[in-house]
């Protein structure tokens, strides 16, 4: 059978292929080379080397924090994010899983906001924020605090049904005898969910951990759009970053591109780190 | 859905008692839970009543409903209440201001458009690489995992300028620029499913004088429809909702989506009309709401699946 398919490559495989090309592979490639250069356009680049790395950090000589506070930002906006969404994910979701009455009524209505693209929650929220902060002559770009727990704000209540609905799918799967086995034994509620529900849903965990910390690290839309960076650029996260080096400024392409690279690297090893995790975890069980 | 909850369900004790306390205890929490899930919706809530308001009241009385407090007395409660709102005058500037229904056919073509695309071809390309082993096949799967890994960040210059010059930057361009973005998650995800399929099937086909074609049209793509609901919605809620992208690669001055249309009407000093922008964001919204209620049931299953793949 394999030797008849093999020839139908252009019908099966060329359109995906060719649009791949395009889409990922070219792009990617030239970015990875154009780090190295100095251009405005793609096709007037000079090599310079690892001269745009250097100017990440270093601006004629002089230290430029601006990298590094959005890299701190994104960090701790990440840890923050991760642990909240998690534990109120994990909450809401031991509670809509007992069978009380409504359940699903409550599902829908904590998945919906996920369902609302990045840009739309955005202005509902600033509207929400400004009306608020009117009252005590501020806006959420005050300070850039006020814009970090605006952030915080938002990308929860965005995620928190999404991963509501995994954990959901992971208490479910827990075997009932396992419970009732426990509950026979004697353990606590808190026992019962420390020694039983926690370490059987260790592999649901791991994954909504990771899915929320490589959103946190990649967000965009909503940083635009609820505090477009401001004040100043000190609520800018890393992707955010990245663009207002690349289109912001003439002449920093190139060390935007660097950026860039940089940003993908710590992704892929967040991505590579949890691919670890989540197979090793499976050869436990 | 049914069935799920069903399974939610803890097995009833014999025990009476503990039975009619369960009951109790579920009466509270479902009371609570309405009270929280209406807190939690009440964003939109809130924004669907500021679209009848008038831009003056948006700010200064964002919660409330009347100019006056109630206890200054009904008749001038209700004046309050009239000057208060405008009708569907956000309405009419906000769509005028934003092209709304241009943008939200934009949209629609277009999300419609790469998600089929999408499918289709990722699919086909999925089948014929679990099928076929050489090293040709087994590079493509390894770049498709690749690509997963990789944030948009790191093509978008690139990418863009690329989609430029090959003349991609409408609304059918953009389709095939989505497919090779997309292409990896989607391949990744219809080969996990191919792998299961049992060849026997596939064989008797073939045997029976079907070409590859025809097999993989009337036998292989009707078992593979769960996963294409799956990875169908996924791409689909990615592709409504993007900004970024069509940004950078539509010709915005010609085609704009709906996030873009909404990002725009933010002024060049950041100032923004309030009124247009509340009914704009219910326009957006509604649809969405529409097709959640609708195929609530696949997207759940799909959010579900997707996030296996980690």
């Amino acid at each position: 059978m394999e030797k008849a398919i093999r020839r139908y490559w252009p019908v099966f495989v060329l359109p995906t292929m060719a649009a791949f090309l395009i889409g990922f592979i070219i792009p990617f490639g030239y970015g990875v080379f154009l780090s190295f250069c100095k251009f405005t356009t793609v096709t007037d680049w000079k090599w310079r080397g690892l001269e745009n790395y250097r100017q990440i950090l270093f601006v004629n000589g002089q230290l430029d924090t601006d990298f590094l506070h959005s890299l701190w930002y994104t960090a701790l906006f990440t840890v923050v994010t991760v642990i909240i969404i998690n534990v109120v994910a994990f909450t809401i979701a031991m509670l809509l899983t007992k069978g009380i009455r409504g359940t699903n009524l409550f599902r829908t209505a904590f998945f919906m906001p996920n369902l609302i693209g990045g840009i739309v929650l955005s202005y509902i929220w600033l509207m929400i924020f400004n009306s608020v902060l009117e009252k005590y002559d501020m806006t959420i770009v005050t300070t850039k605090w006020s814009a970090f727990w605006g952030l915080v704000i938002v990308v929860s209540w965005q995620q928190i049904g999404y991963m509501m609905i995994i954990y959901v799918a992971g208490i479910q799967n827990i075997p009932g005898e396992l419970i009732e086995a426990a509950k026979i034994d004697g353990a606590s509620g808190w026992q019962l969910l420390r020694r039983v529900t926690i370490p059987l849903l260790m592999p649901t965990i791991t994954v909504c951990t990771f899915l929320s910390l490589t959103n946190g690290f990649k967000l965009f839309d909503q940083n635009m759009a609820l505090t477009g960076g401001n004040p100043g650029r000190s609520s800018q996260l890393l992707a955010l970053n990245i663009y207002d080096t690349m289109y912001g400024k003439t002449g920093w392409e190139g060390v935007g591109q660097a950026k860039a690279v940089i940003f993908f690297i710590l992704v892929a090893a967040i991505s590579l780190i949890q691919n670890k995790l989540t197979t090793s975890k499976e050869v436990q069980q | 859905m049914a069935d799920i909850k069903k399974k939610a369900r803890p097995k009833k004790g014999g025990n009476e008692v503990s039975a009619a306390r369960k009951a109790k205890h579920g009466g509270i929490l479902t009371a609570i839970f309405t009270v929280i899930s209406l807190l939690w919706l009440s964003p939109i809530f809130i924004v669907l009543l500021n679209s009848f308001k008038r831009k003056a009241y948006i700010f200064r009385n964002p919660f409330g409903i009347s100019t006056v407090s109630i206890s200054k007395g009904w008749e001038r409660w209700t004046e309050g209440v009239k000057k208060t709102f405008v009708g569907l005058l956000n309405y009419k500037n906000g769509v005028q201001l934003t092209q709304f229904w241009k943008s939200f056919g934009y949209s629609l073509l277009i999300t419609v458009g790469s998600v089929l695309l999408i499918v289709i071809c990722c699919s086909m390309c999925a089948w014929y690489i679990t099928r076929v082993k050489n090293a040709a096949t087994k590079t493509i799967y390894v770049l498709c995992l690749f690509s997963m890994i990789v944030p948009f960040q790191m093509v978008m210059f690139t990418l863009s300028k690329l989609a430029d010059i090959m003349h991609l930057s409408n609304p059918f361009g953009i389709m095939i620029v989505y497919l090779g973005f997309g292409a990896g998650l989607a391949v990744f995800m219809f080969t996990g499913f191919v792998k299961g399929i049992s060849l026997e099937i596939e064989e008797a086909a073939m045997i029976d004088g079907c070409t590859p074609i025809q097999t993989y049209f009337r036998v292989v793509l009707p078992i593979m429809k769960p996963t294409i609901i799956t990875v169908g919605i996924l791409d689909a809620m990615w592709i409504w909702n993007d900004y970024l992208l069509p940004y950078l690669v539509l010709d915005i001055n010609r085609y704009k989506t709906i996030p873009i249309a909404i990002q725009s009407l933010k002024g060049s000093y950041g100032q923004i009309d309030w009124g247009a922008m509340m009914a704009v964001l219910v326009l957006a919204i509604v649809p969405i709401i529409i097709f959640y209620l609708i195929c609530q049931k696949y997207i759940i299953e799909g959010v579900m699946a997707g996030a296996v793949k980690g």
